[in-house]
């Protein structure tokens, strides 16, 4: 298994009528949840959120190739 | 500044309400813009007398709406100014956006195959009206230039109007009224009612410019380019070789000094290089707001377009949605004035058009939020999507400088029939119809489609592999009405190249049909006046179709 690189977001039991849908579904909840955040707390957010979704992924070959992704370019 | 286009200037004729008393009409729209001549085009169809009223002389000043989505265009064409509009109108299809100094990727819509029109067009705001009064002009629709609302009294069961003009003022009653009247409709504000919805603290410069060279048909999009940091920047193909420059400015800039083309013209210097020709047609400096009408309908008041909601130019849902509410009105308009409908089917345009702003304003506020990240967590967010859109295909995805205008499904609509058999595919009931090339009667030229036969009248769709298997004395029943009342139009299907004699006949002749609906030997699909889907079954019952369309007129 590697890392999904292609769109998957996506909702269970719900039928989507655009192929935007679910990922701008996902990016206004995401957006959403920094609401009325100071700077530091939403960076604060984010880690957790690292954190939570690391441990639900656990595969640490995936999680290694993310963070190699996501160091590029900065 | 440069001009590529005359406005016509029409001509204001003296009512005759000044000299005695009119008759009530019955129906009268207020705003000869795209979505009131639609409106009266669309009753013009219908067989309604309707008169427009409009304060003006002429078309839309500036190119203002620009995008004209396929919904869209599909309408037009059943009102008859599809063609011109298409034929005038640019197609693009490749799109480029820009992180900083770089291209992050490009995409190309490549409409999908067996449509009649494309996923989109560009065309400036005054040809579409030009087009639209010429075919009212064309089919003797009346337009009253120059003449202005300036009371509105409803009543129970008609509306009395004052209108002014150069001669006086005069009244006029009608059994509906149409209003069409803009974002800031007048109407709107004389009957007290509200419109809700948040302002963007935000402006926007926007610029038509002529090109003096060629330049690539394409949609350019920037965020944050070196040439105008912090902010974002969006280059449009329009017609006659101008292109549409939009400069978001920050809520702080001054809308009349960035008007002024010693501030405009650096600026697009800057951006298009120093060496590059072009000449300013028209400039202007907007902010927006996403609102809607609790309710579209109020009485014997009809409210449609910008009058009824407003959302931000991204995602071109502005004239797109407004026509698609005329779409929607005006045959459950005809049938209540027919009195084969209560009234209450003006509520559910009301539900249905409501169901639609609302994605549309979601839609467009969620372009908006990307392109103006509100806080410095979402331009973080939105950095980091722009990084990773580079090399990897889930973050374009997530890329939002406005979603393609497309139509709402009625999903939730009353007037639609729950599907009692299993289907696969799009298009369920409350769906609006996808197009497929299609053959007539076995032998005209098969450059027809699908949604060129459908539409103005409620119409079974019957898909048959073989037709000489169809059942002629329940077709003949279906044409004449179970109840006298709402005669049903049946439309065959088929695979094959023989035709029914005396029934519409279309053969499925890429089996688009077939594919995009579903269908096989045995299918029925109902379909409404505009183009939705109201019940669909695996075969042919006639008191099924019969009790489908008493509830897709509010009389089950």
């Amino acid at each position: 298994m590697s890392l999904q690189l292609t769109p998957n977001f996506h909702q269970p039991d719900h039928r989507y009528h655009r192929d935007f849908s679910p990922g701008d579904d996902f990016y206004q909840l995401l957006i959403d949840s920094h609401r009325d955040l100071s700077d530091e707390q939403s960076a604060l957010l984010n880690a957790k959120l690292v954190l939570l979704l690391a441990n639900h992924i656990g595969n640490l070959d995936i999680l290694r190739e993310a963070m190699q992704l996501a160091r590029e370019d900065i | 500044m440069l001009k590529t286009y005359t406005y016509p200037k029409y001509h204001y004729q003296r009512p005759p309400e000044l000299d005695a008393a009119g008759a009530r009409r019955p129906v009268l729209i207020v705003g000869a813009g795209p979505v009131g001549l639609t409106a009266a085009l669309d009753c013009h169809l219908h067989g309604i007398p309707a008169i427009v009223i409009d304060d003006d002389d002429t078309v839309s000043v500036g190119s203002r709406g620009l995008c004209y989505a396929k919904r869209a265009l599909e309408v037009l064409d059943r009102v008859g100014v599809g063609q011109a509009v298409v034929d005038k109108g640019v197609e693009w299809n490749v799109g480029r956006t820009f992180f900083r100094e770089k291209e992050v990727y490009s995409f190309n819509l490549l409409p999908e195959p067996d449509h009649k029109r494309p996923g989109m067009i560009n065309l400036q705001q005054y040809y579409l009206e030009e087009y639209l009064v010429n075919r009212c002009n064309e089919v003797g629709v009346e337009i009253r230039w120059k003449n202005k609302v300036v009371s509105v009294t409803p009543a129970d069961d008609y509306v009395s109007l004052q209108v002014e003009t150069a001669d006086g003022v005069y009244g006029i009653e009608c059994d509906w009224l149409i209003v069409c009247d803009g974002a800031r409709s007048p109407i709107r504000t004389m009957m007290g009612l509200d419109i809700d919805g948040k302002i963007f603290m935000d402006r926007f410069l926007i610029a038509d410019v002529v090109m003096k060279a060629d330049f690539p048909v394409e949609r350019w999009f920037w965020f944050d380019p070196p040439f105008h940091p912090n902010q974002s920047v969006l280059l449009h193909r329009e017609a006659d070789n101008v292109w549409r420059i939009d400069f978001q400015l920050g809520w702080d800039a001054d809308p009349q000094a960035e008007k002024q083309p010693d501030r405009v013209i650096p600026r697009i210097q800057a951006m298009l290089g120093k060496d590059r020709e072009f000449e300013l047609e028209w400039v202007s400096v907007y902010t927006f707001q996403c609102r809607r009408m609790n309710r579209f309908n109020h009485g014997r008041v009809m409210f449609a377009g910008d009058a009824a909601h407003q959302v931000s130019p991204f995602g071109a849902r502005g004239a797109n949605s407004g026509v698609q509410d005329t779409d929607n009105l005006v045959w459950k308009l005809k049938l209540v004035i027919d009195g084969k409908a209560p009234a209450k089917l003006l509520d559910t345009y009301s539900d249905e058009r409501c169901w639609a702003a609302d994605e549309n304003i979601l839609n467009s506020t969620r372009s908006t939020d990307f392109i103006t990240p509100k806080s410095n967590a979402s331009k973080q967010i939105r950095t980091a999507v722009l990084q990773l859109a580079q090399k990897h295909p889930f973050a374009r995805k997530l890329v939002n400088s406005g979603r393609l205008s497309v139509p709402a499904y009625y999903s939730t609509s009353v007037l639609n029939t729950p599907d009692s058999d299993r289907f696969a595919g799009m298009m369920e009931p409350g769906a609006p119809m996808d197009d497929a090339p299609v053959r007539v009667n076995g032998h005209d030229p098969a450059d027809q489609w699908l949604l060129d036969h459908v539409g103005n009248r409620f119409q079974a769709l019957l898909f048959a592999d073989d037709v000489a298997t169809l059942d002629g004395s329940q077709l003949g029943a279906l044409a004449a009405g179970g109840d006298r009342q709402f005669p049903v139009q049946p439309v065959v299907i088929t695979p094959g190249s023989k035709a029914v004699p005396g029934i519409l006949t279309l053969q499925d002749v890429k089996g688009r049909f077939a594919q995009r609906y579903d269908a096989r030997d045995g299918t029925v699909y109902l379909a409404r006046p505009d183009q939705h889907v109201a019940a669909r079954w695996r075969s042919l019952n006639l008191a099924s179709i019969r009790a489908a369309v008493l509830r897709a007129t509010c009389n089950a």
